[in-house]
């Protein structure tokens, strides 16, 4: 094989090679801006207003110790639709005079429990988890306490914020 | 490394023969002289695989019915991260495709591709043509704006003009009583069912075809065939990379237009179809009266069957078509009429006498009282459009509350929501939850409605209805006039803009006292969304 040949297959080879590069190249750029725009937009969080607060009623008749369910309605921004609907909390009065107010969903599974006054405990039906009157995990499958309000008073009145989740125990 | 590859590629091989296939595509034979002006096809390819993504994406997000749709499009547009972008991907998409698919068309007839052996090629791709028009004329009704609405207002009476098919057609896409729910199901069915099914096939058979037949060489070309890849593959790849870096500026530079909610009752809007049907548009201005339908349905009919009949009567009809110049010749000259008609079309139509973008702060509505707008977020969260239409829809089982001939006074409204069954309705309204004051709104609200309202009613943001409601719920009318209705205690809330900043207001709802001493208002404590939606409508008020 002559020079020039040789050096004329050698210089096919690179261009061959750079074609080759620039194909993967612009691939991976089309394909890695797609799959930004795509993972931001299924993975990305929703400008919605999740912080809203209700007026949940008067509390100044609620006994010290004895949990009640209440009813509010609230205004709720669900996506593009604003909710205003009925909710509910179970709210307790400490002996210090400190309020309380659980979500009225288990942490297991979310079913609604019940308050057994007789044995001063929470008690979910669905898979027998058991709080205590401070939301702690008593017994049963529940890993972490009751979800809380955020609660404000103005006078005797008892406003509802958003729920926050509790910490695993 | 290496060996694991090689050893996970062999597995694959064998059981699903898959890099084989993908090398015996890449390892193609192609002719010499194929180039630059055959990358088109890959293009149209890739920009209809962009919208099929995106469309699944939308779809995540997008409510198809008439009473959502909007909304969900403006939350895609304005709240889900990265949404502007997709919504823009697949909107500005739609006219790329266009573009590229004719670009791809013109590039075949020059090329004499179309010849035989390659005639059922051609007529897959015309086919797959009229697929993307279809696909644009579904797709504009879907986010059920006005331009939305009043586009294929004029599409669905063109569609009625056709001579024997007419009446069939407009049954077929539900327009037999004007546009309605049944025009949108059927529009969405088309576009998110029929046509994506019908353009995977169809896009199937014509690459199926093209590998069949191969690409047209130059009829000069004796040179020896070259492999797709890499050559010709970089090209492709190159001429996709240059439409997507367009396509993806389009979408981040160019806001997608969304006008007002669909209003049907609105008669100054001036509807004007997608810049690649304005051609149509204008074409139908040449033909008046009796001659209509010769705009709306002949030439149009005698352009897509000129279209499927072209490989089948070059041979012996058009024999000029055999030099290329001709071809281009042909090509321009469609091209200019094409072009003349649209540029017509956008430089003689009058402009709209309003703005027609929505703006943040709509002046209309708040010319309605507070308990109105609220009433309109009652109505909805208790579901009374489940019996109740406000103008236009399906039947439902209660009266239609806009035109209905019989209203009743707002306490026989109180009673029907309270306590139904002592009322005299056939059917009765549900129970709700809803306090004294929301009642009075909602009923404030039904009373009121008169079929012009009605439609201003539903172009409300959910922001303003949720302000009116706090303002409601606040009871802030004990004390204060809004549009003259109202206590009279404190000062009339019209015009604040032009008195109070928004910090003011935000600090005279802390502490009332401190700002204006000897004020009876109680301290109020929003949320700082809620402070924040209710002080936008306060200085939306008018004077």
């Amino acid at each position: 094989m002559s020079q020039a040949t040789e050096n004329h297959a050698s210089s096919g080879l690179e261009r061959r090679n750079f074609i080759r590069a620039m194909i993967y190249t612009l691939t991976s750029l089309i394909g890695g801006t797609l799959a930004a725009s795509v993972g931001t937009y299924l993975f990305g969080t929703p400008q919605v207003e999740t912080d809203s607060w209700a007026d949940a009623g008067d509390v100044s008749e609620l006994q010290p110790g004895s949990p009640q369910l209440i009813t509010f309605q609230r205004s709720r921004e669900d996506s593009w639709k604003i909710h205003n609907e009925k909710a509910s909390a179970w709210v307790i009065l400490n002996n210090d005079r400190k309020l309380t107010a659980f979500s009225p969903l288990c942490t297991h599974l979310g079913c609604a429990y019940n308050w057994q006054s007789d044995k001063h405990q929470f008690s979910c039906p669905c898979h027998g988890s058991i709080f205590s009157a401070t939301g702690q995990v008593v017994s049963g499958p529940a890993g972490r306490p009751l979800d809380r309000y955020e609660v404000k008073l103005e006078g005797s009145r008892l406003w509802l914020g958003p729920i926050k989740n509790s910490q695993s125990a | 490394m290496q060996r694991l590859f090689a050893q996970a590629s062999d597995w694959i091989e064998h059981r699903t023969g898959l890099p084989s296939a993908v090398r015996h595509f890449l390892f193609e034979d192609i002719p010499a002289s194929s180039g630059w002006p055959q990358v088109f096809g890959s293009v149209a390819l890739f920009l209809f695989l962009v919208q099929a993504l995106t469309g699944i994406l939308l779809s995540f997000d997008y409510a198809p019915t008439p009473g959502d749709a909007y909304s969900s499009v403006s939350y895609i547009l304005r709240k889900v991260a990265g949404g502007r972008m997709i919504h823009g991907l697949h909107h500005w998409g739609a006219s790329f495709i266009v573009v590229v698919v004719f670009l791809h068309m013109a590039q075949v007839f020059i090329y004499g591709a179309y010849k035989k052996p390659r005639e059922t090629t051609w007529i897959a791709g015309a086919a797959l043509l009229l697929i993307t028009l279809a696909f644009g004329l579904t797709g504009y009704l879907l986010p059920w704006d006005n331009r939305a609405y009043w586009g294929t207002m004029v599409t669905t009476q063109i569609i009625a003009t056709a001579p024997v098919l007419g009446p069939y057609l407009t049954t077929l896409i539900g327009a037999t009583n004007g546009i309605g729910v049944l025009t949108f199901s059927r529009f969405y069915a088309l576009h998110t069912l029929l046509l994506p099914a019908s353009t995977a096939l169809l896009i199937t058979i014509h690459v199926y075809l093209v590998r069949r037949h191969g690409i047209t060489p130059r009829p000069d070309d004796i040179a020896e065939k070259q492999k797709f890849y890499p050559r010709q593959a970089f090209r492709d790849v190159l001429a996709v990379f240059i439409a997507f870096v367009m396509l993806f500026a389009a979408a981040a530079l160019i806001d997608v237009p969304l006008e007002r909610l669909a209003d049907p009752t609105d008669t100054s809007y001036i509807p004007r179809p997608e810049w690649y049907f304005l051609f149509l548009f204008q074409l139908l201005k040449l033909f008046q009266g009796s001659l209509e339908p010769i705009g709306t349905v002949v030439l149009p009919g005698i352009a897509v069957a000129a279209l499927f009949v072209l490989p089948f009567v070059h041979g012996r009809h058009l024999k000029f078509l055999d030099r290329r110049l001709a071809s281009a010749g042909v090509v321009l000259l469609v091209f200019a009429f094409w072009g003349a008609l649209t540029a017509t079309a956008i430089t003689t139509s009058p402009r709209q006498n309003r703005p027609t973008l929505v703006p943040p702060e709509a002046v209309e509505w708040a010319q309605i009282s507070p308990e109105q707008i609220a009433g309109v977020g009652y109505f909805r969260s208790s579901h009374c459009d489940s019996c109740h239409n406000l103008l236009t829809g399906n039947p439902k089982p209660g009266p239609n509350l806009a035109s209905s001939d019989v209203h009743h006074s707002k306490e026989w409204l109180i009673q029907h929501f309270r306590n139904p069954e002592k009322m005299k309705t056939r059917d009765a309204a549900p129970d709700n939850h809803l306090s004294i004051p929301q009642l009075n709104a909602l009923s404030l609200f039904i009373s009121g409605l008169k079929p012009d309202s009605a439609s201003l009613m539903q172009t409300i943001s959910p922001d303003y209805i949720a302000a009116a409601q706090t303002y409601v719920v606040g009871a802030c009318a004990s004390c204060h006039k809004v549009n003259g209705i109202g206590g009279g205690v404190g000062p009339s809330l019209n015009g604040l803009s032009g008195r109070r900043s928004k910090e003011w207001i935000k600090a005279h709802f802390a502490a009332p006292q401190q700002l204006s001493p000897g004020s009876i208002m109680p301290p109020y404590h929003f949320s700082p969304p809620e402070e924040n939606r209710l002080i936008a409508y306060l200085l939306s008020l008018p004077d």
